[in-house]
């Protein structure tokens, strides 16, 4: 069965709006994805039918919203694959969550232990790992990327050793949209009795997430990328390794009791979770994931990797054209440079023209540095992009091309 | 170098008037910058946009502000010379008297000089008013 991408793109309101006087073509999936209705209704009627504070009201409001609330966690653990809605901890985002983990690692760390993180990390998940080092003594462990953007493998292998404590890595690579291999990769952290995070900010967008199967430890995303609200996000635990997790925050709702000179935590996922939660964040994003579910996940991965092939093609055939990330396994992302135009250039170009991409470092400054590149242009494709946006794309490219020439 | 005034670039762009025409002016005016030499791009001189880099040196020669700018992007630069239109060779007075705003708006960038845009343009007219006032004091 094929996507029917035009009664998807119905769904999505602002898709059809206009930018600079031309109809839009976003194409900054990477950076947040827009939203279908279902999910802006699911935060318009939790806010209209049935806003109170949950886990504590005496009240009908509060149990509903309550019910409303712990069924969006169980809707991300069944979407995980997780092995209880336990595990599932509300956070702000990805950012949160790693911070979340990393600060509970550096407190466990010694000098002498090693993290091991990628080249091709977002700063989100190394300045975390580099900070929780700095603090603790320990070193941080950079594993190389081949030159077509893709991770080398042996460098893996071969850096991880009997003082590798923890492994963090991107699922998927946010600037140059390679796979990494997490499955095999945390197998191998594993056998080393190293505690494994995936940064999921990219992975969870592009088909559904099995973190058992993955035998992670840790598992961080954003509900904004993967068609849900802003500011609502899931770091998944193993209930063995929270359970004893250092809490992160104190306060309310987490606690078991307490006097005025101690206090005793409550159990997962409550100890993790002080103060009033994102609620409408939590029921938007279960909203996000139950649209998202209607779709047979090998047909969203066949459009997106259509999508990606034809990119690619129309790329080959610029003329100036580099494209940034050229891994075989690779997904939802064109990286590209043009000879004698900077990135900001083209997206300034391609902005006037209604294309919305992304320019920059990525947040990803030492990446950059390593691919000696001061920057790239980046348009991400998702499951309401359309292949004649990627004509539209290309035409745009080229038009920006002969102004800068 | 021969930089038009800012009364001469709002009459050009003025004339001209679809966005391909007003970028490919500011592309043009970039080009023509002579911009600094690769020695210059120094951390002290360079002014963080968020997607393009700026580099800002100053120097005062006869109670006036001489400005040389640079950036690795050309339409900033090309942006940068609007700027230079404004405040090169003129004294702190000229320069904290100068309607950058009224400017700006008569331009008619559209959203191309809003400060929320990253190209750092914002700072540079910040840090030229704030250099002026400097030397006047």
């Amino acid at each position: 069965m094929n996507l029917n991408v035009a009664q998807i793109r119905e769904q999505f309101p602002i898709l059809h709006r206009e930018v600079n006087g031309k109809p839009l073509v976003y194409l900054d999936n990477a950076a947040t994805t827009q939203k279908p209705q279902a999910v802006i209704d699911a935060l318009t009627d939790y806010y209209t039918q049935c806003n109170a504070n949950v886990h504590r009201g005496a009240h009908y409001l509060s149990d509903e919203a309550t019910r409303r609330y712990e069924a969006a966690r169980k809707t991300v653990a069944d979407y995980i694959h997780a092995n209880r809605q336990e595990e599932v901890i509300w956070t702000s985002g990805t950012t949160e969550g790693i911070n979340r983990v990393a600060n509970g690692v550096a407190q466990r760390l010694k000098a002498g232990d090693e993290v091991l993180v990628t080249e091709m990390e977002h700063h989100a998940n190394l300045v975390t790992w580099q900070q929780a080092c700095k603090r603790s003594g320990a070193s941080l462990k950079v594993v190389p990327i081949n030159e077509d953007g893709s991770l080398n493998i042996e460098q893996f292998h071969s850096l991880l050793s009997d003082n590798t404590v923890f492994v963090s890595m991107p699922h998927i690579s946010n600037a140059l949209g390679t796979i990494n291999p997490v499955k095999e990769l945390t197998a191998a952290a594993k056998a080393k009795d190293a505690l494994v995070m995936i940064d999921g900010a990219q992975g969870v967008a592009h088909g559904a997430i099995d973190v058992q199967d993955i035998g992670c430890d840790f598992y961080a995303f954003s509900g904004h990328k993967l068609f849900g609200p802003t500011g609502i996000g899931v770091l998944w635990g193993s209930y063995e390794v929270l359970q004893d997790w250092p809490v992160w925050l104190v306060g309310g709702e987490m606690i078991a009791t307490v006097s005025y000179q101690d206090a005793t935590w409550g159990e997962l996922p409550n100890r993790l979770e002080a103060g009033t939660p994102n609620i409408a964040g939590a029921i938007g994003l279960a909203a996000a994931i139950d649209w998202l579910q209607q779709f047979d996940a090998a047909d969203i991965l066949a459009h997106e990797q259509a999508l990606l092939a034809k990119a690619t093609k129309l790329a080959e055939q610029t003329d100036g054209l580099t494209i940034v990330g050229h891994a075989d396994n690779k997904i939802g992302v064109l990286s590209f440079i043009l000879d004698g135009a900077h990135p900001a250039d083209i997206g300034f170009l391609l902005d006037k023209q209604g294309i919305a991409i992304r320019t920059g470092d990525h947040c990803a400054q030492p990446l950059m540095k390593r691919l000696k590149v001061p920057g790239t242009a980046r348009a991400s494709f998702t499951i309401y992009n359309t292949l004649d946006e990627v004509d539209k794309l290309f035409e745009g490219i080229n038009k920006a091309r002969l102004m800068l020439a | 170098m021969n930089l038009p005034n800012t009364d001469e670039i709002i009459d050009d762009l003025e004339f001209l008037d679809n966005w391909e025409q007003r970028y490919q002016y500011i592309i043009d005016l970039g080009k023509a910058l002579p911009g600094l030499p690769e020695s210059q791009h120094k951390e002290e001189y360079l002014v963080r946009g968020c997607q393009s880099n700026v580099w800002l040196i100053s120097e005062e020669k006869d109670d006036k502000l001489l400005l040389h700018v640079d950036s690795d992007a050309v339409i900033v630069q090309g942006l940068l010379t609007l700027v230079m239109a404004a405040y090169h060779d003129k004294t702190p007075e000229q320069i904290l008297a100068f309607d950058i705003d009224n400017y700006f708006a008569q331009l008619d960038l559209e959203n191309h000089i809003t400060p929320t845009r990253g190209n750092g343009l914002r700072a540079i007219v910040g840090k030229v008013q704030q250099l002026a006032k400097h030397s006047q004091a």
